[in-house]
């Protein structure tokens, strides 16, 4: 974390950055946040460890109108998701200045409590330069001990892997996360009856307090003003009035950022009601690949993308 | 003071749900919520927080205030009749108790909210003391006693293999009559004993002894104004977590559902972190997110006191702490004030 902090200061005393974009250290020892940091003095509180899950590439819309550089920290998965708001000329690429940081997976707070680990008053072992095999944590009721894989994101088991495409330096090294398969869960569901389908995502979707949390932290969701947003809207964003959320709202998202979301995990990790939306877009990301072929939002540099071209091979709906 | 065996809980349910709507907190999908019972319910009292908090008993997310209905040239308009039955809140923690005396001094003063005042009426609430509070909790600063939950009708405590029970006030003697064959009469030992260990616990948590210096005074402009807003606020996404899953936000907005055949008027919960909140025909006057997340935290800190005899409004219930996306929350904005010296 040191050299993070060091190259920071280097950026900034040098004039190459006007900011620093990373993770403040919070009160809790599991909840830094996203912050902004702009003189070395401020640096002191930067903190990069397994608790750093935020994405940050969707406040570089924001840092992109600003004066000068942002210097931004990235995570491998991070990256695709500013290089799919750079090709949707949504951020700016030559105010970004980006150091690609190691990850070796990202924890979840929510993990900790199925274990009935609570009351975390410190944790070992979640460092960049740990081998994040292991965590020791200290609770008020003493110590714990848990595998570090056991605590992770749903989204660091299926990890996308440790290049980043899209950086102007790198620093720390990235571990290999991935321990399950990526579509078994939508295959789960694709094997479901239709009613069983229906149920299973209405007794999901029905947890919706519509909190918007989801859209808002979504890097694909980068439009000024969301329709949901609009007063003419019939439904608001903001009632969960009768079933538009559970039969609506999220199905319509998803289909707006199918083959524009990178499977960021971002969506799920935020929801407070604990719903696996991004269950929706990987399904959309498989039945992509299935028809046009293997394709990664925010991986390539291709203009035209699968659901943004047109070839006489395309598969007909009637066909599918 | 009573007590039931933990395992005759569903007996007590299926009692009181006999004579009175029940709502209890149900884990669905992986989640615990308040929840009508159902002899089917998948009852979760042990979990500490429900998601949201119990405030949908007595302020629904959304609720229909009244219909139009278009008959031929004619408009009739008819009024969402009150709630005149009674219903039971069961397992409410202190500070989810705490937050229906922080709404009733909004919704019971005048005009009197008649919607909140008939659901208060006819409600009966079921305390439950939180036998493992936890870090993100901080309700103690608020002068809410976890172990011993001020406000309700009848406390509960889950010792061992038994809940005992203790009617309050009178609503709650009513109940306790309902239900008298399911009871065993007990003394206080267990639980006194029981409440001994959860002041030890809710001792050692670290923000439970936050300070609330400098708040709730009369200086607004110095702390209104104060740079460290524009700081704090950089990381809010203007999602409405924080305030769908708190115990006291209680700003609301009212709109106008088409039917097609007339209009459904309701109202739902509204959020200050919403770019449309208090939008009005001149435009919005808080038009930056600076502006609205300040908001939030000088209306619980500063105003809400300000007229309301010094009480905050919030209940340290700590649901902010546990689920904002940014993991920014209303302990980092106190710290942050105290520690600039503010």
């Amino acid at each position: 974390m040191q050299e993070l902090i060091n190259r920071a200061k280097e950026l900034l005393s040098d004039g190459t950055v006007a900011r620093v974009l990373g993770w403040r250290r919070g009160d809790l020892p599991y909840n830094p946040e996203p912050a902004y940091f702009s003189d070395e003095a401020s640096l002191s509180e930067f903190v990069y460890n397994g608790f750093c899950g935020a994405n940050l590439s969707k406040y570089m819309i924001e840092a992109s109108k600003l004066e000068g550089k942002t210097l931004v920290f990235l995570k491998p998965c991070d990256s695709y998701s500013f290089k799919q708001l750079m090709k949707e000329h949504r951020v700016d690429r030559g105010k970004a200045y980006i150091v690609g940081v190691g990850c070796k997976g990202k924890l979840n707070m929510d993990r900790f409590n199925e274990m009935g680990i609570k009351n975390v008053l410190d944790v070992k072992g979640a460092e960049l330069d740990d081998t994040c095999d292991k965590l020791i944590i200290e609770t008020l009721t003493g110590e714990k001990t848990c595998e570090y894989k056991d605590a992770m994101l749903e989204r660091c088991h299926v990890c996308k892997g440790k290049e980043h495409v899209v950086y102007d330096e790198l620093i720390g090294d990235s571990a290999d996360t991935v321990d399950a398969d990526r579509f078994a869960e939508v295959e789960r569901i694709e094997a479901m009856s239709p009613e069983e389908k229906f149920e299973f995502f209405r007794g999901e979707l029905s947890k919706c307090i519509r909190c918007n949390a989801c859209r808002n932290v979504c890097p694909a969701c980068s439009c000024r003003k969301c329709v949901f947003d609009s007063t003419k809207f019939d439904s608001a964003q903001k009632a969960n009035v009768d079933s538009f959320e559970e039969k609506m709202f999220h199905i319509i998202r998803a289909f707006h950022v199918a083959g524009r979301c990178t499977d960021c995990g971002e969506c799920s990790r935020v929801c407070p009601q604990g719903i696996p939306l991004h269950l929706f877009n990987r399904k959309f990301i498989k039945d992509i690949n299935t028809l046009y072929g293997d394709f990664t939002a925010g991986a390539g540099d291709e203009e035209r993308t699968p659901l943004t071209s047109f070839t006489f091979d395309d598969a007909e709906p009637g066909t599918i | 003071m009573y007590k039931i065996a933990k395992a005759s809980l569903p007996q007590l349910y299926k009692a009181i749900a006999g004579s009175n709507a029940l709502y209890l907190p149900v884990k669905k999908a992986g989640q615990t919520n308040y929840a009508p019972w159902t002899e089917d319910a998948e009852v979760d009292i042990e979990t500490l927080k429900t998601v949201k908090s119990a405030k949908d008993a007595f302020f629904p997310q959304s609720e229909t205030l009244y219909t139009c209905i278009r008959d031929g040239k004619k408009i009739r308009i008819e009024a969402e009749e009150l709630i005149n039955e009674s219903f039971v809140v069961f397992g409410v923690k202190g500070c989810d108790v705490h937050g229906v005396e922080v709404l009733d001094r909004v919704f019971l003063s005048e005009p009197v909210d008649t919607f909140y005042a008939a659901r208060r009426e006819h409600g009966i609430i079921v305390a439950l003391a939180c036998n493992e509070p936890e870090l993100s909790c901080f309700c103690k600063v608020f002068g809410t006693d976890c172990s011993e939950p001020e406000g309700a009708d009848v406390v509960t405590w889950l010792v061992g293999e038994d809940l005992f029970w203790k009617p309050v006030t009178e609503k709650g003697e009513a109940l306790t009559g309902q239900i008298k064959e399911l009871l065993e009469e007990t003394d206080d030992t267990a639980v006194n004993e029981k409440k001994a260990e959860i002041k030890d616990i809710a001792e050692k948590i670290p923000n439970m002894h936050l300070s609330l210096d400098g708040w709730g005074r009369d200086d607004k402009l110095e702390r209104f104004n104060s740079p460290i807003w524009e700081d704090l606020y950089k990381p809010c996404l203007a999602c409405g977590t924080c305030t769908f899953v708190c115990p006291t936000c209680q700003c609301y907005d009212i709109k106008d559902y088409d039917t097609g055949h007339g209009v459904k008027r309701y109202r739902c919960w509204d959020s200050c972190m919403y770019s449309d909140f208090t939008m009005m025909a001149h435009g919005n006057n808080r038009t930056s997110q600076m502006q609205r997340f300040r908001q939030r935290f000088m209306h619980k800190l500063v105003y809400y006191p300000t007229n309301n005899d010094g009480m905050f409004s919030c209940t340290g219930c700590g649901r902010c702490v546990d689920k904002c996306p940014s993991s920014l929350n209303i302990v980092k904005v106190i710290k942050a004030f105290e520690k600039e010296g503010k």
